[in-house]
């Protein structure tokens, strides 16, 4: 039997290359053509070469300066994030009930936060929040704890920490509770007989159980903590002073605010290839442990 | 080591059951010798791996007790029975290596370590582990992690039983046959009680010195292998075990004679007169029918004939009923019509599905 060769298939694909060239290489690539150029306006495009990144990439310039600082408050930002939410996403998933009717009210509760559009939860926590006819800030207020997120840096951080955790704990324990509910009976009933501990449940059966949907909680809370732009911007506007200014924030002032278009590109593209970066880190890491202990066994 | 009895047990997932439908376990009244090898056989539903939860202790039943010799067990949790068991789909934990799987139920229970390293040893040489001890559990083939999980029940030195939940579902055929030979050497060597749900004929008499039959939420009968196939107490049984099954055909009995239809067959034994209300039925396995040329017997229309390899059969057809007979080497049978010869010792007379016993006629098989 001869194998018939048929090419057809390709045209069934170009529909998809057609749509990501607009979608996201074009768009991209205009990126890279304003990061090597610079203008005065009129549409005067000058080339600038690789300029704009060895400011960007280097701390004693004016540029490179604000980008660190920004960078550094992102990944602190990122890593609070996770750290509290992993954590409390596991707990809420344990605590969740696993069969009855209420198990469809926590899961609507819970899901509630993530419908909420993104700039209606800063909106919330912005009323919440303020001392004068916030709910939560008249009564911090009232309890004897000088609170105010517009003025003081820390209580900005927290605000904007307990917003996210608010909005975004649910997505991680419904995924926990995924990989919870994916885990046979038998496996808790063999834990009974073992005489395993609850503890010794968690760590050998439900932990070990829940990898990929952790990797996936951590990936996705990751790069939208490390992306996030609209509920600190309406929250605080990234202030005070320059307290709460994330990446993308600052990207926003750069590019539209000052209009610098070739500085903002390069930022965008750097900004870029540092979520690409640490994502493919987690990546690995998370799905190369199993494999390097049981190569280092073998 | 330990007598397990069972009380009076029923169970029901509902929370207040009314009907006996609502049941999934009817009453149970049964033991287990210490050392035992049971198999608890039923078709898939009828209440086996209930009954073994019940053991165990992960069900608590709806009524009755659960005695393991004469210390009541009912209340007790499962951590708290000496009890271990296997599941259908092999359960190791997939973080730790085959040495930590087995010490696991040691360590929890708070065995001093070189007690439970040494035991470990002992448990993978019985089962063959002893290669693998020091690779991780998640990679091993799941006949593999069927021994693991029976090690973890072997490794505790105080445990009664061990149950099993077919537990050999998932395994390759080929290494059924072999892993079922390890659980019966281990039995031998261990004189550890097991019992064995499964709903595999061959599984069960294999595997058990006695076999537990259940059907419907409740034991129909128990006996070792030969029992079971030569006195079926119950239709289910003997149309169940044995393949093909028993031919169960209705009749009308009367003193030492069966009706079937129009024909009339003399029985070797003499029966109670059977009311009307009763379901009266002949049975009678395949092994014990044989075909034979039209005229040496009862008459019967030849359907199809099976060569299953050992032997042939063959489907027939007597009036509106369907048989299946056992075809004697040599026999050939030209065109549709033949006759069936019956071994008649081996006719069994049930009554709404309960097997008669009959009063011996004339001093033959007293």
């Amino acid at each position: 039997m001869t194998k018939v060769l048929n090419n057809k298939a390709w045209f069934f694909v170009l529909p998809v290359f057609a749509i990501v060239a607009f979608s996201a290489v074009l768009p991209l690539m205009t990126v890279v053509n304003y990061s090597v150029q610079d203008t005065f306006g009129n549409n005067q495009f000058f080339w600038n070469g690789i300029a704009w990144f060895q400011e960007l990439l280097d701390p004693s310039t004016e540029l490179g300066g604000r980008f660190f600082e920004a960078l550094w408050r992102t990944l602190l930002f990122s890593a609070i994030i996770l750290l509290i939410e992993v954590p409390l996403g596991i707990a809420v998933a344990l605590a969740m009930p696993r069969e009855g009717w209420t198990v469809a009210l926590c899961l609507v509760l819970m899901a509630l936060p993530l419908l909420i559009p993104w700039n209606v939860v800063g909106t919330i926590w912005q009323v919440f929040a303020r001392g004068d006819i916030g709910l939560l800030g008249w009564v911090v207020n009232h309890l004897g704890i000088d609170y105010n997120y517009t003025g003081d840096p820390l209580d900005a951080w927290i605000t904007i920490v307990v917003m996210d955790v608010w909005h975004w704990t649910s997505l991680v324990a419904l995924l926990c509770y995924a990989g919870l509910k994916s885990i046979p009976d038998a496996y808790y009933q063999a834990a009974r007989i073992d005489g395993a501990s609850r503890w010794a449940i968690f760590r050998t059966i439900q932990l070990p159980k829940m990898r990929r949907v952790l990797l996936i909680a951590v990936l996705l809370r990751f790069m939208d903590s490390f992306m996030i732009y609209t509920e600190p911007f309406v929250l605080t506007g990234g202030g005070p002073g320059n307290a709460t200014t994330f990446l993308s924030i600052d990207l926003v002032k750069l590019a539209l605010g000052q209009f610098d278009l070739g500085k903002a590109a390069a930022m965008s593209l750097v900004y870029n290839l540092i979520i690409l970066a640490i994502c493919w880190v987690f990546y690995t890491v998370m799905t190369n442990v199993d494999a390097e202990r049981e190569r280092v066994e073998a | 080591m330990a007598r397990i009895a069972l009380d009076h047990l029923a169970h029901s997932y509902k929370i207040s059951p009314q009907s006996p439908d609502e049941f999934a376990l009817r009453e149970i009244n049964h033991r287990w010798d210490q050392g035992g090898a049971y198999a608890l056989l039923g078709p898939s539903g009828c209440g086996k791996t209930t009954l073994l939860n019940i053991i165990s202790g992960l069900v608590r039943p709806t009524r009755g007790r659960v005695r393991f010799d004469d210390l009541d067990v009912t209340d007790l949790p499962t951590e708290a029975r000496n009890i271990a068991q296997v599941f259908q789909f092999p359960v190791v934990y997939d973080t730790m290596t085959v040495r930590e799987n087995l010490a696991f139920p040691l360590k929890n229970r708070h065995v001093p370590r070189d007690r439970t390293a040494q035991r470990v040893e002992e448990i993978a040489r019985l089962l063959d582990l002893t290669r693998v001890l020091d690779r991780k559990a998640s990679n091993l083939t799941a006949d593999m992690k069927q021994k693991i999980s029976l090690g973890r029940g072997l490794v505790r030195p105080d445990v009664a039983a061990i149950l099993f939940d077919e537990p050999l579902t998932v395994i390759d055929p080929h290494l059924k046959w072999q892993l079922r030979s390890t659980l019966k050497e281990i039995h031998r060597a261990l004189d550890i009680t097991m019992i064995y749900v499964t709903h595999d004929q061959t599984e069960a008499l294999t595997f058990a010195d006695k076999v537990v039959v259940m059907h419907d939420g409740a034991v129909v009968q128990t006996g070792t292998p030969d029992e079971l196939f030569e006195r079926p107490a119950h239709t289910f049984v003997g149309h169940f075990i044995g393949s093909p099954g028993m031919n169960i055909l209705p009749c009308r009995v009367e003193g030492a004679t069966a009706f079937i239809g129009n024909e009339v067959i003399a029985l070797q034994r003499l029966y109670r007169t059977l009311a009307d209300g009763e379901r009266v039925e002949l049975g009678i396995r395949p092994e014990f029918v044989r075909l034979g040329p039209k005229g040496s017997g009862l008459p019967v229309r030849v359907r199809r004939i099976d060569d299953i390899g050992r032997a042939r059969i063959a489907r027939v057809e007597m009036g509106e009923r369907s048989l299946v007979a056992s075809v004697p080497d040599g026999i050939s049978i030209e065109g549709s019509e033949a006759a069936l010869a019956l071994d008649l010792r081996q006719v069994h007379i049930y009554a709404n599905g309960h097997l008669v016993s009959g009063e011996p006629l004339g001093g033959y098989g007293a």
